[in-house]
C-alpha cells in the first residue's frame, strides 16, 4: 500500500528524493560496515537502478525465521551454505533467475534459489618468518610437534568452525575421531568466532589459525605484508560460499531482479575481492584484480551439499566435541 | 502481620520489581509463541551444566577469598595512590570480554610477560589455557568488584568501634571476631552470589581460555540453540535451567545472611587505632594492583599504537554509546533506588533474588523474546538502541541493588525513626536523608552501570541498523575486517570511555564521602 502511494506520487510529481523506490537488502553486519563491500556496492547500484538501496543488518536466518511472511526484506545477501537449508525451508525465497553457467566457481552449482556471489576455502594460516616447517599436507598437520599451537573456532557458534569439522569429515570420514585426537595436543584453544582466533594469531599467541585461503590477500594488498601464508593441502580444502536470494513476497520484484543481475555483473564482481577479501563467483581468473591470481589456491575442493551437510553436521560436531573434551 | 509505618513507601519498589519480572516473563511469552518442537537435553548439555556450576563456584570463591585481605588492607591503610587504586578497581569488571582476554594473554599467554620472564631464568613455561585459566580470568574481572563491595562494608563500621578496640588493646584475632567477622557475614554471601551468577552466564571467556569444548557453559548452549539451531524451545529450557541454578544459589546465599543488626556511629571515615603490621597490608595491595593493572597497561600500550589507524566512524559510535549508557544509567536508578528502599525495609532480604532475573535470563533470550512481540507493530531496528539500553540496565540491576542495600539499611536504621518523627516522608526523605547519605553508593552503582553499558555488545548486534553502531559493535566490525590495530585503538577508546564515565559518577559520589 505504502509503495502504491509512493508510485502514485512519483507519477504525479517529478522525482523528488523522498519518492525514490526503496530496495531493502538484509546483509550480514560485516558486509555493510565501512570496511566491507556494502558502501561501494550501494553507490554503484544506485547509479543504475534509480532507487534507494537500504541495508538492514543482523542475523539473517534468525531474523527471517522470526519475521516470516511479514519480512521487510526484498533481497537477502550473505547466506552461507550451512544456513541455506534453513533459509529454503522458510519458503520465503523465489528463484534467483540468473544463469548458473556464468559462475566461475571451482564446483558445479545447480541451485536456482541461492546465487553465489563470492567464495573461499578453509585453510590454516601461518607466519613464514616464525614457522620453520609449515605442514604441506593434512597428514603433516597431524604429525606436527606438540609445541606448534593452532587456534580454531567453535563449530557450534561459528561458520568457519563448522566448515572445519566438515572439512575433517570430508577428508577422513570415519577416522575423524582419531584425527581430532591427534590434533588435540596442538589445539591451543577454541574461540567463539573468527575475529577472536585471528586476534590471537596476529598477537603471536598461536602459530597457526583456522581461516581462509584468501586471508593472506588482505595482508599482501592492504598491508604489504608478505609473511602470512595459507598452508595448501593436497587432500583438498573445504569450499565456503556466500549467496544471495530474492524474497518471493517482495513489493519491488523488478528492483530485486535488477540487484541479482547486478551481482553477476563485472562491476560487482571486481569490487568483491578487495572489499570482502574473498574470491568473486562469476569472474574468470584472468580478470581478477592485479596480484590475486598469484594467490596460492588448492587444486582439490571439497564440499557437501546442504542436504548432505545437514545429515552429517550433528554427528561431526559431536565427534569433535567428544574428542577434544577428553 | 502487624503493619508498621514505613518511612518510604514500598509501592514504588514493588512496582519496579514487578516491571523487571514482567519484562522477563514477556520475553518468555514471546519465545513461547514461536516454539515448535523441543528436543530433550543432550549429554553434552549436561556436561556444560556441570562445568558451568563448577567454574562459577570456584571463580566466586577465589574472588571473594582474595578480596577480603585486599579490602581489609585498603580499609585501614592509606598508601600512596590509594584513591586511584580504589577507582581503578572498577576497571576490570567493565572491560569488554575480548579486550580483557587479550590483555590477560599479553601477561599470562604463551608470548606474555610472565612466560618471557620465566624464560629468562630458564624456568618452564606456564600455560593459561584450561579450567584454571577460566577461573583466573573470572577472578580478574570480579575480584575487584568483590573488593569494592567488602570495602564498603568495612567503611560502614563506626569509627568509634575501632577507637574502642584500640583503647582496650584487643588482639587482632579478637578484633576479627568482634568487628570484622560480623561485617564479612553481612557482605560476603551477597558478593559471592553475584559473582557466581555473572560467571554462570559467561561463555566467550570460558571457551577461549578453557582451551576447548571441555569449557562449555550453559550460555554457549543457549547461544547455539538460538543462533545455530534456531531451536527456541531448547533455548527456553536452557534459560530456565540457568535461572534455576542461579536462583538456587541466590536463595542459599541470602538464607545464610544473618539477621540484620546494625549499630549507629558518628558517620565518618574509618581510622584504625589498633595497629596491625603494615607489611602484610602492603603485600596484599601490591599483589592486587599488579594482577589488575598489568593487563590494563598492556591494553593501553597496544591501543596507543592503534589510535593512529582508527577511522572517524569510531567517534560517531562513541557518541551513540554515550547516549545508550546515559539512558541505561537513568533507567537503572529509577529501578534500583525504589527496589533497594523496599528491600531495605523488608525483614527478609530474599526478594533481592528478583534483581538477578534480568542478568540470568540471558540478554539474547530477552532480546529475542521482545523482538517477537514488537515486530508485528513497529520496526525493531528503531528500537535496537532503547532495547539495548533497557537490557543493559536490567543486567546492572543486581549489582546496583547489592551496592545500595547495606547502606540503605543502615540509613533506615539510623535515621528512619528520626525522619518519621520529623514528618519527613517520601520525596522529602529521599531528598534530605537518603540521597545525600547514599551518594557514594549511588555514584558507584551509576558508574558501574554506565561502564557496563559502554562495554556491552548487547542485543544491538542482532538487529542493528548499519548506520547506528555502538563502540563495541564497531570494534567487532574492525576485528572482523582484519583491522586488528585499529580495533586495539577502538578498544582503548572503549576502555577510556567506560572508565571515564565510571570515574565521573564514582568521583561524584566519593567526593562527599571524603569531605
Amino acid at each position: 500500500m505504502k509503495y502504491a502511494l509512493t508510485l502514485a506520487a512519483a507519477l504525479g510529481a517529478t522525482t523528488a528524493l523522498a519518492d525514490t523506490p526503496v530496495l531493502t537488502v538484509y546483509a550480514g553486519d560485516y558486509f555493510t560496515s565501512e570496511w566491507g563491500p556494502g558502501p561501494t556496492l550501494e553507490t554503484e547500484f544506485e547509479k543504475i537502478c534509480g532507487c534507494d538501496l537500504e541495508w538492514s543488518t543482523g542475523d539473517l536466518v534468525t531474523r527471517l525465521l522470526l519475521e516470516g511472511e511479514r519480512t521487510k526484506a526484498d533481497v537477502v545477501i550473505g547466506l552461507t551454505s550451512d544456513v541455506t537449508a534453513k533459509a529454503r525451508a522458510t519458503d520465503l525465497f523465489a528463484p534467483h533467475g540468473q544463469d548458473n553457467s556464468a559462475l566461475t566457481l571451482p564446483i558445479e552449482w545447480t541451485d536456482d534459489t541461492f546465487l553465489p556471489f563470492n567464495y573461499g576455502h578453509t585453510a590454516f594460516i601461518y607466519n613464514e618468518t616464525t614457522m620453520d616447517a609449515p605442514p604441506a599436507s593434512f597428514e603433516d598437520l597431524l604429525a606436527l610437534p606438540d609445541d606448534v599451537k593452532i587456534v580454531i573456532q567453535d563449530p557450534r557458534t561459528s561458520i568457519s568452525g563448522l566448515a572445519l569439522v566438515l572439512w575433517v569429515q570430508a577428508v577422513y570420514g570415519d577416522r575423524s575421531a582419531e584425527v581430532w585426537e591427534a590434533l588435540s595436543d596442538n589445539i591451543l584453544t577454541v574461540t567463539k568466532d573468527w575475529s577472536a582466533s585471528y586476534g590471537l594469531f596476529t598477537d603471536g599467541e598461536a602459530d597457526m589459525v583456522l581461516s581462509y585461503t584468501t586471508s593472506p590477500a588482505y595482508h599482501m594488498f592492504a598491508e604489504e605484508d608478505f609473511t602470512k601464508k595459507a598452508a595448501i593441502f593436497p587432500e583438498g580444502h573445504y569450499f565456503m560460499v556466500e549467496t544471495v536470494g530474492k524474497i518471493a513476497g517482495t513489493d519491488q520484484p523488478e528492483l530485486a531482479d535488477q540487484f541479482l543481475e547486478f551481482v553477476m555483473s563485472r562491476e560487482f564482481q571486481t569490487i568483491i575481492p578487495t572489499a570482502n577479501w574473498s574470491l568473486p563467483s562469476a569472474l574468470p581468473q584472468a580478470d581478477w584484480p592485479e596480484g590475486w591470481s598469484e594467490l596460492p589456491l588448492p587444486e582439490k575442493v571439497l564440499f557437501y551439499s546442504e542436504t548432505e551437510a545437514a545429515e552429517l553436521q550433528a554427528d561431526a560436531i559431536e565427534t569433535w566435541r567428544a574428542a577434544l573434551s577428553q | 502481620m502487624a503493619r508498621r509505618a514505613q518511612p518510604v513507601s514500598l509501592w514504588l519498589g514493588i512496582i519496579a520489581a514487578g516491571f523487571v519480572v514482567a519484562a522477563v516473563i514477556a520475553a518468555f511469552v514471546g519465545i513461547g509463541q514461536r516454539i515448535e518442537t523441543t528436543t530433550g537435553l543432550r549429554a553434552a548439555e549436561w556436561q556444560a551444566v556441570r562445568f558451568t556450576v563448577w567454574q562459577a563456584f570456584f571463580s566466586a570463591l577465589i574472588s571473594v577469598v582474595l578480596a577480603v585481605p585486599v579490602a581489609r588492607a585498603l580499609a585501614r591503610r592509606r598508601l600512596p595512590g590509594h584513591t586511584l587504586l580504589v577507582t581503578l578497581l572498577g576497571a576490570p569488571f567493565i572491560l569488554p570480554v575480548i579486550v580483557a582476554v587479550l590483555g590477560l594473554l599479553a601477561i599470562f599467554g604463551r608470548n606474555g610477560w610472565l612466560n618471557t620472564a620465566l624464560g629468562l631464568f630458564g624456568l618452564p613455561e606456564v600455560s593459561i589455557y584450561g579450567a584454571h585459566g577460566v577461573v583466573l580470568a573470572h577472578v580478574f574481572f570480579n575480584m575487584p568488584l568483590a573488593t569494592r563491595l567488602i570495602l564498603q562494608g568495612w567503611q560502614a563500621v563506626p569509627a568509634e568501634q575501632f577507637r574502642m578496640v584500640g583503647q582496650l588493646g584487643l588482639t587482632p584475632r579478637m578484633v576479627f571476631r568482634i568487628i570484622e567477622w560480623p561485617i564479612l557475614r553481612q557482605v560476603v554471601p551477597g558478593a559471592f552470589v553475584l559473582i557466581f551468577v555473572i560467571c554462570l552466564t559467561s561463555f566467550a571467556v570460558a571457551l577461549t581460555l578453557g582451551g576447548g569444548p571441555r569449557a562449555t557453559t550453559i550460555e554457549l548452549a543457549i547461544y547455539q540453540a538460538f543462533r545455530f539451531d534456531f531451536d527456541l524451545g531448547r533455548a527456553a529450557v536452557l534459560s530456565v535451567l540457568q535461572l534455576a541454578v542461579a536462583g538456587a544459589a541466590a536463595v542459599l546465599a541470602l538464607w545464610i545472611l544473618p539477621p540484620i543488626a546494625l549499630q549507629t556511629g558518628r558517620d565518618r571515615a574509618v581510622r584504625r587505632w589498633d595497629a596491625p603490621s603494615v607489611w602484610g597490608d602492603a603485600f596484599w595491595i601490591t599483589l592486587a594492583a599488579g594482577f589488575l593493572l598489568l593487563p590494563l597497561l598492556s591494553i593501553a600500550l597496544s591501543g596507543l599504537v592503534g589510535l593512529f589507524y582508527m577511522p572517524f566512524s569510531v567517534l560517531t559510535a562513541t557518541w551513540t554509546t554515550i547516549w545508550v549508557a546515559c539512558v541505561s544509567t537513568v533507567v537503572l536508578l529509577v529501578l534500583a533506588l525504589p527496589m533497594a528502599a523496599w528491600l531495605a525495609q523488608a525483614r527478609w532480604g530474599g526478594a533481592e533474588a528478583l534483581t538477578l532475573l534480568g542478568l540470568v535470563a540471558s540478554p539474547l533470550m530477552i532480546g529475542t523474546g521482545w523482538f517477537i512481540l514488537i515486530y508485528p507493530y513497529v520496526s525493531p531496528t528503531a528500537f535496537a538502541l532503547p532495547v539495548t539500553a533497557l537490557i543493559n540496565a536490567m543486567m546492572a540491576l543486581p549489582f546496583a541493588v547489592r551496592i545500595l542495600l547495606p547502606s540503605m539499611r543502615q540509613v533506615f536504621n539510623d535515621y528512619g525513626r528520626l525522619s518519621m518523627g520529623l514528618g519527613l516522608r517520601s520525596l522529602a526523605l529521599w531528598r534530605f536523608v537518603l540521597v545525600p547519605r547514599l551518594r557514594p553508593q549511588i555514584g558507584f552503582a551509576a558508574g558501574l552501570t554506565a561502564a557496563l553499558s559502554v562495554g556491552d555488545l548487547g542485543v544491538v548486534a542482532l538487529f542493528a541498523d548499519p548506520d547506528v553502531a555502538t563502540l563495541p559493535l564497531q570494534m567487532y566490525r574492525l576485528m572482523g575486517a582484519y583491522r586488528t590495530e585499529a580495533a586495539a585503538g577502538a578498544a582503548l577508546v572503549l576502555v577510556a570511555l567506560a572508565f571515564g564515565m565510571f570515574w565521573i559518577c564514582d568521583a561524584w559520589g566519593r567526593r562527599y564521602a571524603a569531605g
